[in-house]
């Protein structure tokens, strides 16, 4: 139909890419820009000085945390949900999203509120020297709050497609639980997995509002590059607030390079 | 599920616990510690904090001036943001899945991109296009219409990704037969496409209301966070958490809480709605 309308089809054409050019792609583009506006010297000292370098291994060690513990829940969590059946499944199920549905803000506040120096547990483990709130484990674990789902969404899916017969036809032959998870559910699943670890991983690297709520934002101790570049930003730095975007940009479309690549690889599995 | 419960009966009792009761026990166990650790604790000691005054607390909490402006705000923006979404998420859906054009594998992987990158960038990608030292002379920084761009941004996905594996699904047929019997491509697409798209536009709307309305990092430096013109529900509640006002920022976050859970009951109802119904 719009092949007879060459008027309509331009002009959808023209409307979909013209948003897409100003909304997303122009933006993108000024970074790049902005970064290397005072030539890229600049730009990389502004985002190699130990405060930056602290919130680039930070990031770092949010990531390695958050990512595999919810990459072994989420496999766990899917195959609980996809081949057993147990009381209070929907309500598991529905559990899962909560952290796509709350606000950044609201899981750093919730965490305070148990944590924190008056909260549920926070006076116990101050009192035993573990402070979570404006310290790294609090950090921890608002990364891990947000980046929970991502993992069970992406495998539940393809754990039904796939069905269990040849799980069953393993254990028939006499193969152990572990064993037949290890050859037989986990190869056909590891693109799923894959791709719910990248989207985890981007989740993890960029995390902003939750993280700021439960850190304290003090620079060179419990900085991400998020918060970095922000601090940067509030100080008039906007060579190292770009720079720092910039780094933070390349990671996203990395992430979206393999996002693409691990799509793919799911859909011709 | 009900074809899995099917090859069960007929499987013998051994096979089909799988994995084993005992571990199957464990991982229920685990998963639903893990998941209470890190999830229901910290809501539960949020409710409980804005329970903590009674009713009369929880209500002079959130009908506190800047508390209202701010949630005023953040509905506005999220329903003139998604009614945005649905109407361009359904085109660029469209043209990618029924136009062709050189590089339209690119666009179609861009998509992604507001997901992949993170949100403070987002802001301060906006900022560097459309904030006082634009290049293209339009400075809509610290403005409400500033608010709606960071939201647009980081709400483009999800109409087009709901959109888009529905309208790949869709039978032609339906609409070839309907435009040779004489109806305008408007007709079709009105009375043919739009009814077997609107669950997917539905649930991609949710999504990105869902969103919307707890939104924090793009919007930090984009806005300004000025109270009462341009802050915010969660920028609000940030405020009052930064100078130690959690109890009545519990309450405003409990509010929030409350309607992000309607969305996700919303887009549950709505899946199951179209499954029952068919395609």
């Amino acid at each position: 139909m719009a092949a007879r309308h060459p008027l309509g089809k331009y002009g959808l054409r023209f409307a979909a890419l013209g948003y897409l050019t100003l909304l997303l792609m122009v933006p993108v583009g000024m970074i790049f820009y902005r970064a290397f506006e005072h030539g890229a010297g600049t730009a990389w000292d502004s985002v190699t000085t130990p405060d930056a370098l602290h919130a680039l291994y930070l990031t770092v060690v949010m990531v390695a945390i958050a990512v595999p513990a919810n990459t072994v829940f989420g496999v766990g969590c899917a195959l609980l949900l996809v081949r057993t059946n147990f009381r209070g499944k929907a309500l598991l199920n529905a559990l899962i999203d909560i952290p796509f549905a709350v606000s950044p803000v609201v899981i750093g506040l919730s965490l305070i509120l148990v944590y924190g120096s008056t909260g549920w547990f926070g006076s116990y483990l101050i009192d035993n020297g573990v402070q979570v709130i404006f310290a790294v484990p609090g950090m921890v674990l608002a990364t891990i709050f947000v980046s929970l789902p991502f993992v069970v969404r992406e495998v539940v899916p393809v754990l039904q497609e796939i069905g269990d017969e040849q799980e069953q036809a393993a254990r028939t032959l006499g193969a152990s639980g572990w064993q037949t998870f290890r050859r037989v559910t986990l190869p056909a699943i590891r693109w799923g997995v894959t791709y719910g670890v990248v989207l985890a991983t981007a989740r993890a690297l960029g995390e902003f509002g939750a993280v700021a709520v439960v850190s304290g934002h003090i620079s060179g101790q419990t900085e991400t590059i998020p918060l970095w570049v922000w601090h940067q930003f509030q100080n008039f730095n906007s060579t190292g607030a770009y720079a720092g975007s910039l780094v933070l940009a390349l990671l996203a479309l990395i992430t979206l390079f393999a996002m693409n690549v691990s799509k793919r690889k799911e859909s011709s599995a | 599920m009900s074809a899995l419960s099917g090859t069960r009966a007929e499987a013998p009792p051994r096979v089909v616990s799988w994995p084993r009761l005992g571990g199957a026990t464990l991982g229920r166990g685990l998963v639903t510690a893990y998941i209470s650790l890190m999830v229901l604790i910290p809501l539960a000691a949020l409710t409980a904090k804005s329970a903590e005054g009674g009713m009369g607390a929880f209500w002079t909490a959130i009908t506190n001036p800047e508390a209202i402006a701010a949630l005023k705000l953040t509905l506005i923006a999220s329903l003139i943001v998604v009614a945005i979404n649905a109407v361009m998420g359904t085109t660029i859906a469209w043209v990618l899945v029924r136009d062709s054009f050189p590089g339209k594998g690119f666009v179609n992987s861009l998509i992604d991109l507001p997901f992949a990158l993170p949100t403070i960038v987002a802001g301060i990608t906006l900022l560097a296009l459309y904030g006082p030292k634009s290049p293209v002379g339009i400075d809509v920084a610290y403005t409400r219409i500033a608010v709606v761009m960071a939201l647009l941004f980081v709400t483009l996905p999800f109409v087009v990704r709901a959109v888009q594996p529905t309208l790949l699904e869709l039978d032609r047929e339906m609409e070839e037969a309907a435009a040779s019997l004489g109806a305008r491509p408007l007709t079709v697409f009105r009375r043919i496409v739009l009814p077997s798209l609107s669950p997917a536009i539905i649930s991609g709307v949710a999504l990105a209301f869902a969103r919307s309305i707890g939104e924090f990092g793009s919007l930090g430096l984009l806005s300004g966070n000025i109270p009462y013109k341009t802050e915010v529900a969660s920028v609000f509640i940030f405020g009052q958490v930064e100078s130690g006002t959690t109890a009545s920022a519990a309450a405003v976050s409990v509010l929030l809480l409350c309607v992000a859970l309607v969305m996700l009951l919303l887009i549950g109802l709505v899946s199951r709605w179209s499954l029952r119904h068919g395609r």
